[in-house]
């Protein structure tokens, strides 16, 4: 898996956000075997950059970091908040949030599209979260993003992939551009249904940081995202609507 | 120094008059120790982040989201606190969620023990303002609470009853005081001697509602904006409080008032009209798994990392701080499975 010349080799991405403790943190993201984390800047004192202590724990684990720009509302906000981000930790990837909707926390597709065009410009290499519309996506890849991470269900919604024919579909549109369920995922089986689909990875947070043992589901989502991507390259089979027996009926003694 | 000596002979300084050092100090005193307590700040007040804390004493709600070990600490303290600081209001503490999280509520439930469901009736029964609010809640009925700064100056009165002074604006560092024996109860401060330290910023609001009244603390949980509301008596109301990993130690961020303020607007539409008192913001210290410790190097004892769980836990650090000064063998550092 290769995001923006990155050679990856896990495929599952973690968030930072809500652990009992950085100790936990620390334990989770090793059991998880993420190489991969998110780090939001806006909730953690952006401005000031006053989560250093934080942050250097973070950078201190020699993992990947993906800033976000989780809690943006807007595309200025996302786009400083972008440019902050680089600056701290010296890395041109952006996970680019700009959430339209406070309930649900969906994305502002229009100011998404917005702000990644203007960060493509700046040399950015931005990992989108978006919807599972074909039309945004197509017009996210004409910004220049390279990766592409549409929801399964709303932020920490625990739902796993709510809209199955759509991200099907967008599987199918998109062969070739990495593809990541980012958000909505609360069980491994969810991780699993998301591999299975042909997905290029997973990105999730809440359900791993809230669950009651974190570093115990951390584990059980690395073993799920194997699973599901390991059937996914056995070429599963397909569902009918017959029985298929797995032994030949024809010719078999009848014992009634 | 040696153990076979009167203990009273023993001189030992505490650094640091928050909740952790002044504690601390009353249980050594309390042994018929020689203490004094020694603080950089000019009196009892905000330089402590002590100031700001909630000042529930529910060990069963915390177990609900931290380690186990703070609510088998935390159970401890509240006889302490009783024992001494009548102040300390036992009316339990009422959980509850609105309906489109009432998940939150099932599973706060299962991590933790010590309560009963509350149903509509149950709930206007014990919080009468809080009728036809919440359809379902949880009543933990042993859990206490106290207002932290009438409760610091409590501890420093009885401290002053049993001639223990504290000295004011004396900044001082642990290798600089001259004791036999030194408590580190800096704080974040500590962590030059503890660089693993780091703050963690929580940011509170003081109300005065004249039409809302509650007897005890009452959580409200959210999937993303859980809040505590807490009864200062006379219609005042602390409102608690956020978590961020950042150590701005203020001043209180717009976006955090309006989460904290509109979660106390979605407990009762009636605190839409209390005033607002105060705003504070400061800095929990935490270590890197969030637990306290007690550790000795020398003739130093530091007892830190109390994160948001100071007035629950510092009796209970302080008798262990006060075992480890009176035990010479003491020199390991206790690291949290040792609480147990």
């Amino acid at each position: 898996m290769d995001f923006y010349g990155v050679e990856l080799s896990s495929r599952l991405l973690l968030g930072t956000a809500r652990y009992p403790s950085p100790k936990i943190l620390e334990a989770a993201i090793r059991a998880s075997r993420a190489e991969i984390v998110t780090v939001s800047l806006r909730r953690e004192g952006g401005e000031q950059r006053a989560g250093q202590a934080f942050w250097s724990f973070i950078r201190e684990l020699g993992v990947r970091i993906l800033p976000n720009t989780a809690g943006c509302h807007s595309v200025k906000e996302a786009v400083s908040t972008a440019h902050m981000a680089r600056e701290l930790f010296g890395t041109t990837w952006i996970k680019l949030e700009v959430i339209g909707e406070a309930d649900t926390l969906q994305p502002d597709v229009f100011g998404l599209v917005e702000a990644a065009r203007i960060l493509a410009e700046d040399g950015f290499d931005i990992f989108p979260y978006t919807t599972e519309d074909l039309v945004v996506a197509e017009r996210l890849l004409e910004a220049g993003c390279r990766v592409l991470m549409p929801w399964g269900a709303p932020i920490g919604s625990a739902r796993g992939l709510n809209n199955l024919f759509g991200l099907r579909a967008m599987r199918a549109h998109f062969p070739d551009v990495p593809l990541v369920i980012d958000a909505g995922l609360g069980l491994p089986s969810h991780a699993a249904a998301a591999m299975e689909l042909g997905y290029d990875a997973v990105l999730l947070n809440t359900a791993v940081a809230e669950a009651g043992d974190p570093v115990r589901m951390a584990e059980a989502f690395a073993l799920a995202v194997e699973a599901g991507r390991m059937a996914h390259a056995a070429s599963p089979m397909e569902p009918r609507d017959m029985a298929a027996p797995s032994t030949p009926v024809v010719g078999k003694a009848q014992l009634t | 120094m040696s153990r076979s000596s009167s203990s009273a002979v023993l001189r030992v300084t505490v650094i640091g008059a928050g909740v952790a050092g002044l504690t601390t100090a009353l249980v050594l005193a309390e042994r018929g120790i020689a203490v004094e307590v020694v603080e950089r700040n000019a009196g009892l007040g905000p330089g402590s982040c002590s100031w700001h804390a909630g000042g529930m004493l529910a060990p069963w709600c915390e177990m609900a989201s931290t380690e186990a070990i703070v609510g088998r600490l935390g159970v401890q303290s509240i006889a302490w606190w009783r024992e001494r600081f009548p102040g300390t209001v036992s009316e339990g503490t009422l959980v509850v969620a609105p309906a489109r999280d009432l998940v939150e509520l099932d599973r706060f439930a299962r991590r933790t023990e010590r309560y009963n469901w509350l149903d509509e009736a149950g709930i206007a029964a014990l919080e009468p303002d809080l009728a036809d609010r919440f359809r379902k809640g949880l009543y933990f009925p042993d859990e206490a609470h106290l207002d932290p700064r009438l409760a610091l100056a409590a501890l420093a009165e009885r401290l002053a009853s049993l001639g223990v002074a504290i000295r004011f604006e004396t900044d001082i560092l642990p290798e600089a005081a001259t004791a036999d024996l030194v408590f580190d109860c800096r704080g974040l401060s500590g962590r030059t001697d503890m660089p693993a330290l780091r703050g963690v910023c929580g940011e509170m609001a003081m109300i005065r509602s004249r039409s809302f009244a509650l007897s005890r603390p009452v959580r409200l949980l959210h999937p993303r904006l859980p809040l505590y509301v807490v009864p200062r008596g006379e219609g005042v109301f602390m409102l608690g409080a956020t978590m961020l990993e950042s150590e701005a130690r203020g001043p209180v961020s717009v976006r955090s008032m309006l989460e904290l303020l509109g979660a106390a607007f979605a407990l009762h539409p009636a605190l839409g009209e209390a005033e607002i008192l105060e705003l504070g913001a400061d800095l929990r210290p935490a270590l890197p798994d969030n637990l306290p410790r007690v550790e000795r190097a020398g003739r130093v004892i530091r007892v830190n990392g109390l994160f948001r769980h100071g007035f629950l836990l510092a009796p209970v650090l302080a008798q262990i701080a006060a075992g480890a000064a009176l035990d010479p063998h003491f020199n390991t550092e206790l690291a949290h499975a040792n609480f147990a």
